[in-house]
């Protein structure tokens, strides 16, 4: 992937190292403008240095990376007058009030005193704080928190906007809020790079890029990847003796992956007639009570899947 | 540099302060408790010696002796006693410092020639010890002088012919040779330091330890920005409190001031450049307030009181000590201070030492200026 011209956030073959851990290996794609980009993975996965990097907090140490049109490592400061940036943790000043914070982020990023009162008003309005202005930052729910900190990090009217796991630790309605934020701001022309390690919020994505162990694993639409990743059907096997069962489907001609999910058993099928042929077995291995069922993969299915195909790339055709 | 966002770091620390009753009680409490404390405890003049003495004679002559010490400012007379064993022991208990014995027969022995006096000395504190011994010597001098005369007197010589050498001395500056004049602008120089020093050793710090320093290392503030913003609260509380140094200073302990307040104000500004960004430095280095404080304290706190020439004088060091001294930019404010409150010195009489303190300044905070990275590496 090569730097095209007009994308907000264009990455080329990008690493980082600390020390002799690599927390980044050769990471490219792009993201349009108005595009949300979800980055998916585990705790350490790479997924905030990524992001530091691209907010010029850290320097790459190979590789590219434009930001609004800017390289980051030679221009960092011109990059940070463009970008929105809300960290993993919540870190505004919990001993400024409400307004204190949005002022002062305001001003900071160059808001005119014309404008600053107007801005005010919709980032309260938008985080749903009218009347609570001036109450200190740190006794806000957790809820409030995140969109205090996101009207402070689009004030200024950002180009790209990286939210590092802005919904951690918030409550389910709170996550469904701010994404409908996330999508009004992607309307309005604003390239969002979110990460997260809730699997569902991947559905919130236009795309999603997969990370782990600091490489870019797959890069796709949510449903695009979805199918990609099954490589044909997944089906879901429900009997008493799970372990017999895997045992036996593992063997059926057709029958990529079978693996123990919950108290059933995931088989990933390269061939369409497969879902015959695992009951057909079953059933001759005395497992009477076995019922096979074609399911749609979720996300976690596919993030799973990808990984395994990640680690042993010559015995897989999907990944990315 | 945008003069917008300085003035946003600078409202936001300001209200930091303000909210944080730690940084309140440094700019507030410590400089009058400081004041206070140093402008009474240290003490550098011998006077009111507590003295014993050994009367064994108990004659008109030996009282007249004793009423000499005692109309004296520099003793004060704690006992009489008949023999030497009371004395010593006031002496071990440390009641006394000094034991004055009288012989038996004193006036017969003076009739005869001369008598011998003896005087104990407590030698624990050999500076005191040096002092009032010779405090004590000069009463009996003058005392043995005034015998003399008299004898002379009653032997009909003109005595008028016998003061060949009189010396007038006339103390310049500080006329009562008050040690407080001398150690009071010296405590302002060293509330000073501490104070600035101590507060901008928080600043850097308190955003790495509350989680902030992320965020705002993402923003496009400048680091000279973030510099001269974070700083600018603090000078003001300096000066602020230089002022309340200066009021207690006069208005309290009653030093005079005899200088410009132009000079005073300018020579504080810059010496106020020069610990804040010392503490800034030290801030920007350790990242945990505690840490950064205490840094803080022992950079500024121990060269201010022992090498400025605060306490002890620069003169009288040995040479490399003398050396060393060069790089404590207390040192520069302290001469300055004592010359503007005691001499009334101009700006001009004293170029060399504010030349310096004014090198000293731009060097400090052009190294915080740079120290500070953004970036998390």
């Amino acid at each position: 992937m090569s730097a095209v011209s007009g994308a907000a956030i264009s990455v080329d073959r990008l690493g980082k190292r600390f020390g002799d851990f690599a927390a980044l290996t050769d990471v490219s794609f792009d993201v349009e403008p108005g595009e949300v980009m979800g980055f998916l993975g585990p705790n350490g996965a790479g997924k905030s240095t990524l992001i530091r990097i691209l907010c010029g907090l850290l320097r790459p140490s190979g590789g590219r990376a434009r930001v609004a049109g800017l390289d980051v490592a030679a221009d960092p400061e011109a990059v940070r007058r463009r970008i929105g940036y809300m960290s993993q943790r919540f870190s505004l000043y919990d001993d400024l009030s409400v307004a204190e914070n949005l002022r002062f982020f305001g001003r900071i990023y160059g808001v005119t005193a014309r404008d600053i009162g107007e801005r005010l008003r919709a980032a309260v309005e938008m985080a749903d704080l009218t009347g609570r202005e001036d109450v200190p930052a740190g006794s806000l729910a957790g809820g409030w928190k995140q969109r205090l900190a996101l009207g402070c990090a689009i004030l200024h009217r950002p180009q790209v906007l990286f939210l590092d796991e802005p919904t951690s630790g918030v409550d389910p309605s709170s996550r469904r809020r701010f994404w409908s934020l996330i999508h009004d701001l992607a309307g309005q022309g604003v390239s969002v790079l979110v990460s997260t390690h809730y699997m569902d919020e991947a559905e919130y994505c236009m795309r999603v890029a997969m990370i782990a162990a600091g490489r870019l694993i797959a890069l796709g639409a949510p449903h695009e990847l979805k199918q990609r990743s099954a490589g044909g059907t997944l089906l879901e096997v429900a009997c008493a003796d799970t372990a017999h069962a895997l045992e036996i489907a593992a063997t059926v001609a057709g029958v990529r992956d079978a693996a123990v999910f919950g108290n059933t058993v995931h088989v990933t099928a390269t061939l369409p007639q497969a879902r015959d042929a695992v009951l057909a077995a079953l059933v001759t291995a005395g497992l009477a009570d076995a019922r096979v069922r074609a399911i749609p993969p979720s996300m976690e299915d596919m993030f799973v899947h990808l990984v395994q195909a990640a680690r042993a790339p010559a015995a897989d055709r999907s990944t990315a | 540099m945008r003069w917008r966002r300085i003035v946003a770091v600078a409202r936001k620390e300001a209200l930091q302060v303000v909210r944080d009753p730690r940084s309140l009680m440094i700019a507030l409490l410590l400089p009058l408790m400081q004041m206070f404390l140093l402008g009474y405890g240290v003490k550098l003049d011998v006077d009111r010696i507590p003295l014993c003495v050994v009367d064994e004679d108990g004659s008109q002559g030996s009282r007249e002796l004793v009423e000499r010490f005692t109309s004296s400012r520099y003793f004060a007379l704690r006992a009489v006693d008949r023999t030497v064993a009371p004395a010593v022991r006031h002496i071990d208990l440390g009641e006394c410092r000094l034991a004055l014995v009288l012989p038996p027969r004193l006036a017969e022995r003076l009739a005869g020639g001369g008598a011998t006096l003896q005087l104990l000395v407590d030698g624990t504190d050999s500076n005191t010890a040096t002092i009032a011994a010779g405090y004590a010597r000069n009463v009996i001098d003058s005392h043995a002088t005034m015998l003399q005369l008299q004898a002379l007197e009653r032997h009909g010589y003109p005595t008028h012919a016998l003061r060949p050498l009189d010396v007038r001395p006339r103390v310049w500056f500080n006329e009562d040779l008050e040690s407080s004049y001398f150690i009071i602008p010296g405590v302002v120089a060293l509330v000073m330091s501490v104070i600035g020093s101590q507060l901008s050793s928080l600043t850097i710090a308190r955003e790495w330890e509350r989680g902030t320093m992320e965020l705002l290392v993402s923003t496009p503030v400048t680091r000279l920005e973030l510099m001269i913003g974070k700083l600018a609260p603090y000078f003001a509380i300096g000066l602020v409190d230089a002022a309340i140094c200066v009021l207690v200073a006069v208005g309290w302990f009653g030093v005079p001031f005899r200088g410009a307040l132009v000079t005073l104000l300018g020579t504080t500004s810059l010496f106020l450049s020069v610990v804040l960004a010392i503490g800034y430095l030290v801030s920007v280095s350790i990242r945990s307030q505690v840490g950064a404080s205490q840094v803080a304290l022992v950079l500024t706190m121990l060269p201010t009181t022992l090498l400025s020439g605060f306490t002890f004088p620069i003169d009288q060091m040995p040479a490399v000590v003398q050396g060393v001294t060069t790089l404590v930019s207390a040192r520069y404010y302290v001469t300055i201070l004592k010359a503007i409150f005691l001499k009334g010195s101009s700006a001009l009489e004293l170029a060399l030492p504010i030349a310096c303190l004014a090198l000293y300044a731009a060097v400090v905070v052009a190294l915080a200026a740079r120290a500070f990275r953004k970036t998390l590496d």
